[in-house]
């Protein structure tokens, strides 16, 4: 039970009261995860990927995301933030990183530790492992969580070409906690790793880590919640803030499409960003028309990062600003020895999750799709989610895998109540003739 | 009930576009119904340069898929020109499509020789001016 529950973790929720039972969400989600039972959206855990496009969507705003709260500071001793390189990118005219990371520490963190940091450092790892395992190409990376989780559930033929190195945020929550322990001597329970983050996924990811037996990040606060606060503390940091900042140029473009693939330093790449591009990569991966190209760098959100749902800045306008904000940063800043830093491979293998699998076994899913097949050729195909189903073809699914039925399509009742009005009829004038002989 | 599935596809003609469109079906079915991820990538592989094919030399065509807990059979039937000398056109980079189809990336002489190595088995019939039927089984 335990582990079901940890591999099917998800941080999207629905406020039933908001939630008008509308047709927005179910149409938009990328996985089919969505139904609307009872006039109410409901989830299906197993299927979500958590990218964050119903909260999107949502005009109710009943689709939220779960994450904590700024109070959570007051459970540790010593608390270190590390904040994501598209927080950068929400300040209008930020010439120096430095004046986010002092507002952190003013706000009430002890200490910060940049995200981007950690992710120079990861791409150095990665150009190490893409030069030393040429045959695995061409390598996807697996930073944006909601990615990995869409090829865990619905690609398996593209799991050995992931990267198996830690996404920066795992990584940088790491190198912090060591750091705070060695600075501070308190042990680790009393120190609380806080990630600012733009996208729920992340905290998906802290709760079900990607690669790993268990996340270092204690707690995840979103970039919107805390951004008016920063603006006030931006104000009195802005005259010679204290040097904070140790990233480059390399770091601080994770935050958008192609940063990442910026980092491996090759022109053999691809990035693609929103999720419907993405799965249009994936499906083109898996068929093998393109399999020359070295790296493969997919945002489940458009522009990346910085399109993040707990985001607050449009993401192009995010995008741009990050841009202009790295011209003035250094290459990078941070590189490994020569020796490898622990934590950065993967220890747990990513394993497929066949969640959509309609049968217990090939025989019985067979007949259930065959069933699918003559479904649909009895729905009208307007796909017009009336069901609570986003397509025909979804709610066939759903009547195999016994939660919904037939006349759940408003289409087919019409029908059915047309012949049961005829049937009426019919039986009606059958028996009136009767009555007219008894009298 | 019967444990036998067929589907039938049209390929259109000259529409690069919407070619794979039913490799993309058959793929997104064969996962549903809990087939192992190799078959799926075999099948979808095999099926996508067939419908290729049948878009570039033959004017689209025709799909039947059957799938049965042991096997998938495809048969790939097209009313194009008819394939002259199978045994050369089966030879890796061996290609008779027009530069404009090259243009765009496709007409590597690869097709044919893919369809073999993800098939299990394949057989051609070919009648010159009248069209060819390609059969390709991927075991489960």
């Amino acid at each position: 039970m335990i582990k079901i529950d940890s591999v099917f973790y998800n941080s999207v929720r629905l406020d039933k009261s908001l939630c008008k039972g509308c047709i927005n969400c179910i149409k938009r989600c990328p996985t089919q995860a969505i139904r609307v039972r009872n006039g109410k959206a409901v989830i299906t855990k197993k299927f979500c990927i958590d990218c964050g496009e119903c909260i999107r969507i949502c005009p109710h705003h009943a689709k939220q995301a779960t994450y904590d709260s700024l109070d959570i500071l007051s459970n540790y001793e010593y608390t270190v933030a590390l904040p994501a390189p598209s927080l950068y990118a929400q300040f209008n005219n930020l010439e120096d990183v430095n004046i986010v990371l002092n507002s952190l520490k003013k706000m009430g963190f002890n200490d910060v530790y940049e995200v981007a940091r950690a992710a120079e450092m990861v791409s150095e790892m990665s150009r190490k492992y893409i030069t030393e395992n040429p045959s695995k190409k061409p390598f996807i990376s697996s930073a944006c969580p909601s990615v990995v989780r869409l090829i865990s559930i619905r690609f398996p033929n593209l799991i050995e070409h992931l990267l198996p190195i830690a996404a920066p945020i795992d990584f940088a929550a790491k190198e912090a906690r060591r750091i705070a322990m060695k600075k501070t001597g308190l042990p680790s329970e009393k120190i609380g790793i806080v990630f600012i983050s733009p996208c729920p996924a992340k905290v998906t990811a802290v709760k079900s880590p990607i690669g790993f037996e268990s996340s270092e990040v204690d707690a995840v606060i979103a970039i919107k919640d805390i951004y008016q606060h920063l603006l006030e503390y931006m104000k009195d940091c802005s005259i010679s803030p204290e040097d904070l900042s140790s990233a480059g140029k390399i770091g601080v473009s994770w935050g958008k499409s192609g940063g990442e693939a910026g980092g491996i330093l090759t022109d053999s790449y691809l990035a693609a960003d929103g999720i419907e591009n993405v799965i249009r990569v994936l499906e083109d991966l898996e068929d093998q028309k393109f399999t020359s190209l070295e790296f493969i760098e997919l945002n489940a959100c458009s522009a990346g990062c910085v399109g993040g749902v707990l985001t607050v800045e449009n993401p192009y306008v995010a995008k741009a600003k990050l841009d202009r904000l790295r011209k003035y940063l250094p290459v990078a800043c941070n590189h490994i020895g020569s020796e490898n830093p622990d934590g950065v491979f993967w220890d747990k293998e990513i394993e497929y999750q066949p969640v959509f699998t309609l049968g217990a076994d090939i025989k019985e899913s067979i007949i259930m799709m065959a069933t699918v097949e003559e479904l649909c050729s009895k729905f009208p195909g307007l796909d017009c989610g009336s069901c609570g189903a986003p397509t025909c073809k979804a709610l066939a699914e759903d009547i195999v895998r016994g939660v919904a039925h037939e006349r759940d399509c408003v289409h087919l009742l019409r029908e059915y109540i047309h012949k049961l009005s005829d049937e009426f009829t019919m039986l009606d004038s059958k028996t009136e003739p009767q009555n007219d002989a008894e009298e | 009930m019967s444990d036998t599935i067929k589907l039938k596809y049209t390929v259109s003609p000259d529409d690069f576009t919407r070619a794979g469109e039913a490799s993309s079906d058959i793929k997104s079915k064969l996962k549903r119904m809990g087939v192992s991820p190799e078959v799926v990538r075999k099948v979808a592989i095999a099926m996508y340069e067939g419908e290729i094919n049948m878009v570039i030399h033959a004017n689209g065509g025709e799909i039947d898929v059957e799938i049965t807990p042991d096997e998938i059979t495809m048969t790939l039937k097209d009313k194009g020109p008819g394939i002259k000398d199978i045994e050369q056109a089966m030879q890796a980079g061996w290609s008779t499509a027009p530069d404009n189809v090259r243009n765009l990336g496709f007409g590597a002489g690869m097709g044919l020789p893919n369809m073999k190595k993800y098939s299990d088995e394949m057989e051609i019939q070919s009648v010159v001016g009248k069209g060819t039927t390609v059969t390709m089984k991927v075991k489960m």
